[in-house]
């Protein structure tokens, strides 16, 4: 029983990493229907514009601010300079060129810093309280919970209570009706990759204090298991992700506890497959499935 | 995307294109093949000249394994850049040609087969991985080419009637579980042991050699972990519920400060007992903080077998060698690992005479004269391709790490307590010609 | 029928000597090119596949390296046994080819179906999440043999030819012809009604319903169609190197499949060659042009395999963007521009051999000027 309150607790504090990453892959879908490849790398470059001003000023939270912009910033950069450039008729081109640019973003971090792990310290104490013998969420964790509950909750509103998420969201679903009515189809759309990338970077932020350290590759990971995430809470709902992120992050790590580390894979495998076959749309999907 | 479609195709057409295309091939192979023919009949000896000698290696310089390993090479580089500039053996300098290969097995064919076929080496030095130089063994056991110090401590590579031409250099797994086993219930008898490993024969091995000493039973709880998953909670929570008190990590540094950090994090300190690819203390500082590393490494016991030792006389040349020919990158355990690799290269390459062959090399090391720099002799001989069969317990202190002067040597599948025999320091480094 | 055929028979045809000329040039190629050409040849069965795949019915697989692994694996596991059952040549070799086709088809299968049921990004990122479970599964799942992965048999130069070639260019012989076997068909389909078939699926699946076409079966056809070819092409990585292993078959790899085919120009057999000579070349490029500019170590060391990585991610971006065709469009366009400037010439050469023309008729003859002399 110990055991598996401790696993529970340790699969929440991962999951609500997970939860946010997978948030930002909703935005991007919500703002400009699409799948972005290239989330992790783009927010693992923004860590390092973290880890650089945080290592000149010494603080974590001019390093946190400096993560959202570089995220947003590179989010205008990519949309406005690269993917505005793609014929955007199917989603092929546009994955493709996803790819490529993780595979220039990760070679060019691997050029610059080297294969080492840079090892990030977090803000606050990483060490759990302890509740009856077991140890359950550190000050840390909690920092995430709040963080992604912050984000969620501002997400829904800016989505579904304020006119600028009603533009975002019309210029996704119905671009030229939009335009007609006045929208600024094109500036919603880089908007909705800002904003992405930002919550993206602030992700990624969040997970590597709590592993070996900054690297090119931090993220890749994280992006496979935020994409499971996206898919089984539905790519158009924010709570769907915070619930699917928290449901795959103690899967995770129930499965790493009971069946070994080695399986986790296998699992999330499994569990892809399991909703993308069974119910295309997610759990929480607002619209319905996609057929053959 | 090309939409023709050729539903009533022109016959005649098709085959003037077939014949152009034809001819365009076979164009375009003349000049190819007069671009990538230009070999030169092979010299007797691959790789030596009047003046130099050419080794290469597959080292993953890239990719999520190279964190660890890549100052490696380096080392070694800069070492032999130091041999060079005291003249060389048997007056020819040593040229190190290291290619990448990801840590993927089929990049190593690609360029253990570029080093031997294109850049022509006399010897394959201190190839990385075992997953990598697995695949590659076969191939050079076929072409006779040295395979020599493979950087793994895999069992693998001392079958002298498989693989004729490859050496071991690492102490491997099974004789570190076994030492460091025997360490552990020679000086701290009735504590609860346990193990965490990789999952793969690094784990496997480990825990072959710290049950040939303990038993099956005598290991409370067996954790392993994965490479592509950095959260090791699980494991280190379900160690802490099976009471261990003593925990053994075949790991590498990478996770072994994980697994230490996220113990700490758990208010658990146990003792850690790490082996020598997974207890490099400055590189576990760097990973964990250098404010926090001597209180949380205080008493982190390790094991090795090169002369690391921070007040000895090698490491002094070492640093020094690094300082002038590495830039003055970071030293730690690797930079020591790879100018001893090169220092045992470059006595082997002394000892192969005046005009060297590939066979007076391996004759050379299968002589069994080579001394090396180790703190236990070389084992090497016709029928061990391994070079070290024992190590020393290593322990740190107030952020110091150092040997304790327990060694053991694993014979068969008994362990011995022996005496270290560290090699002095002659000549400053450079083997006699 | 014989106008239905007959782009079948010249295609392989055109196989035939293609292959029949790329054996003739092993001769002349060192025992490290021809290793190198074997390995082409496998990318080659593998991007021909996957460029067909994306080409013309627009499933992007990322996944393609654990197509080939099965393959591999397939080749690996039924060899293997069979050579020590004691069988021999080509009997073991046919045999294992069997077993690649099986495993690689019948993983085919499994993806179609999911592929038939799931759009783009999802396919992909299905496919992404099957590559980074490969290490995990042949870990789990103990004939697979974990990182250390299956050996296969040694496929030795059989004794008459002994003398004349080396095993490099046995391996390389067996790599083109098991290509010429994977992707001849894949030629064959492209230009046949079922390929047909695919590109109206892409093109507007509701009226591909409509025409009775079931866009279902397919995708499954396409998917299982190119992961056969892919699954021969990792049996021939296998009989190359000996064996096989979830590192060879990794993320990166399945990444530079894709390059190839965008690159070759997607749905282009031809493309997908060039695509894999350039995958397979081209890092070695930059590795020897890094090396002859001579960069500081440290440098240089940092370059190593990140270089190749950046030309290729960039190359995957500036050709969709800018060159959508890949190289074969170019080529493509360049043929048919060529074609048609000579085309123009001829007609301008036409025309200048022919006789001036006769001045207009003027409305009134003249009356001095006889009839006949007026007329041409």
């Amino acid at each position: 029983m110990d055991r598996l309150v401790f696993l529970l607790a340790t699969g929440l504090a991962r999951g609500l990493v997970i939860a946010l990453f997978a948030l930002s892959l909703v935005i991007i879908w919500r703002a400009a229907r699409i799948v972005n490849f290239a989330q992790a790398a783009m927010a693992v470059v923004a860590v390092y514009v973290a880890f650089a001003v945080t290592s000149l000023t010494g603080s974590y939270w001019v390093g946190l601010v400096a993560a959202l912009a570089a995220g947003a910033l590179l989010g205008l950069v990519v949309e406005r300079g690269l993917i505005r450039l793609v014929p955007s008729r199917t989603p092929l081109p546009g994955m493709i060129v996803a790819i490529g640019l993780v595979m220039v973003l990760q070679s060019v971090m691997g050029i610059l810093f080297g294969p080492r792990h840079k090892p990030m310290s977090a803000p606050f104490d990483e060490r759990p309280f302890v509740v009856g013998s077991i140890p359950v969420l550190s000050p840390y964790d909690l920092f995430v919970l709040l963080v992604a509950l912050v984000v969620v909750v501002a997400l829904a509103l800016l989505f579904n209570r304020t006119a600028l998420g009603l533009q975002l969201r019309a210029s996704a679903v119905a671009p030229e009706v939009s335009r007609l009515l006045g929208v600024r189809v094109p500036r919603m759309v880089t908007l909705g990759w800002m904003l992405s990338s930002a919550v993206a970077a602030l992700a990624a932020l969040l997970l590597v204090p709590t592993e070996l350290g900054l690297n090119a590759h931090s993220a890749d990971l994280l992006f496979v298991h935020a994409f499971t995430v996206a898919v089984l809470g539905g790519l158009d709902s924010p709570p769907g992700a915070l619930v699917g992120g928290v449901t795959v992050g103690v899967l995770i790590s129930l499965v790493t506890g009971y069946l070994g580390a080695g399986i986790v894979p296998l699992a999330v495998l499994a569990l892809l497959t399991l909703v993308l076959l069974v119910r295309p749309g997610g759990i929480f999907a607002v619209k319905e499935a996609r057929t053959a | 995307m090309r939409t023709t479609t050729r539903l009533a195709p022109n016959r005649t057409h098709h085959t003037h294109r077939t014949h152009r295309q034809a001819a365009a091939v076979a164009s375009a192979a003349a000049v190819g093949l007069a671009l990538a023919a230009c070999s030169t009949p092979a010299a007797a000896t691959p790789g030596i000249s009047d003046d130099t000698v050419t080794v290469g290696s597959h080292q993953p310089l890239t990719g999520p394994a190279a964190a660890g390993y890549s100052s490696i090479s380096a080392a070694t580089k800069a070492y032999f850049e130091y041999v060079n500039a005291q003249g060389g053996i048997h007056g020819r300098t040593i040229e190190y040609v290291v290619k990448d290969d990801g840590y993927n097995p089929a990049n190593t064919q690609t360029v253990v087969r570029e080093l031997v076929q294109e850049d022509k080496v006399f010897a394959i030095l201190n190839g990385l991985g075992t997953p990598t130089h697995s695949s590659v063994l076969d191939y050079l056991a076929q072409n006779e080419v040295p395979d020599l110090f493979v950087a793994s401590g895999s069992t693998g590579w001392d079958q002298p009637e498989e693989y004729p031409t490859t050496f071991g250099f690492n102490a491997d797994y099974v004789v570190e579980g076994a030492a460091l086993a025997q360490y552990a219930a020679d000086e701290h008898a009735g504590k609860v042991v346990c193990v965490l490993g990789q999952d793969d024969d690094y784990g496997d091995e480990f825990l072959e050699g710290v049950e040939m000493v303990l038993g099956a039973d005598g290991v409370a709880a067996v954790e392993r972990y994965s490479v592509s998953n950095q959260d090791v909670t699980a494991q280190i929570g379900a160690m802490q519920a099976a009471g261990c008190e003593i925990n053994m990590l075949a790991t590498v540094n990478g996770f072994s400060a994980l697994a230490i950090g996220t113990a700490a994090k758990m208010n658990w300190f146990p003792q850690w007992f790490a082996s020598s690819s997974g207890g490099d203390y400055p590189t576990l500082a760097e990973l964990i903080g250098e404010e926090t590393a001597p209180q949380l490494l205080q008493g982190f016991v390790s094991a090795n077998y090169l002369p690391f030792s921070p007040d000895g006389e090698w490491v002094a040349l070492f640093e020094k060698i690094n300082d002038e020919y590495n830039g003055g990158a970071r030293f730690d355990g690797n930079t020591v690992y790879g100018m001893s690799v090169g220092y045992l290269f470059a006595e082997a390459l002394a000892k192969a005479g005046e005009d060297p062959t590939r066979e007076s090399l391996v004759e050379a090391i299968e002589s069994g004269e080579l001394v090396g720099n180790g703190i236990l002799p070389l084992t090497y001989g016709p029928d061990d391709h391994a070079a070290f069969d024992g190590v020393g317990i290593t322990v740190v202190d107030q952020g110091v790490q150092d040997y304790t002067g327990s060694t053991y040597r694993l014979d068969g599948e008994t362990v011995e307590a022996v005496d270290a025999e560290p090699v002095a320091l002659e000549a400053e480094g450079v083997p006699a010609s | 029928m014989t106008a239905a055929t007959s782009p079948t028979r010249q295609i392989i045809l055109r196989a035939l000597v293609l292959a029949l000329l790329a054996i003739a040039g092993t001769f002349l190629l060192d025992p490290f090119r021809n290793y190198q050409l074997a390995v082409i040849a496998a990318c080659f069965c593998a991007t021909a596949g996957l460029s067909l795949l994306v080409g013309l019915t627009g499933q992007l697989s990322l996944g393609h390296a654990v197509l080939m692994a099965a393959g591999g694996y397939g080749y690996a596991l039924v060899a293997a046994p069979a050579a020590e059952a004691g069988l021999d040549g080509v009997p073991r070799f046919a045999l294992g080819l069997l077993g690649a086709l099986c495993a690689s088809g019948g993983l085919g299968v499994l993806l179609g179906l999911a592929g038939a049921r799931l759009r783009g990004p999802y396919l992909a990122g299905l496919t992404l999440a099957l590559v980074i479970a490969l290490p995990a599964l042949t870990a789990q799942v103990s004939v697979l043999g974990g990182d250390q992965g299956v050996s296969a048999p040694f496929e030795g130069v059989p004794g008459p030819l002994q003398q004349l070639i080396a095993v490099e260019q046995w391996h390389a012989w067996i790599a083109i012809l098991v290509a010429t076997l994977a992707v001849t068909p894949l030629a064959v389909l492209r230009t046949s009604r079922a390929g047909l078939r695919m590109r109206a699926v892409h093109a507007d699946e509701t009226a591909a319903r409509l025409s009775g076409v079931s866009p279902a079966r397919v995708k499954v056809g396409a998917f299982v169609a190119s992961s056969l070819a892919a699954g021969l092409g990792g049996a021939v990585l296998c009989v190359a190197t000996q064996s096989v292993s979830p590192g060879r078959y990794d993320l990166a790899f399945s990444l530079l499949l894709v390059v190839a085919a965008v690159v070759g120009g997607l749905g282009s057999i031809g493309g997908a060659a060039a695509g894999a000579v350039l995958v397979v070349l081209l890092p070695w490029l930059v590795d020897t042009i890094t090396a002859a500019v001579g960069v500081p170590a440290d440098l240089e060391q940092r370059l190593s395999g990140n270089l190749a990585v950046l030309v290729f991610g960039a190359l995957l971006i500036v050709v969709t963007v800018i060159w959508p065709g890949g190289l074969a469009g170019a080529v493509g366009s360049r043929r048919q521009a060529w074609s048609r400037a000579r085309a123009r010439a001829r007609a301008q050469a036409q025309e200048r051999k022919r006789p001036p023309a006769p001045p207009p008729a003027t409305p009134t003859p003249s009356p001095t000027v006889p009839h006949s002399l007026t007329e041409r």
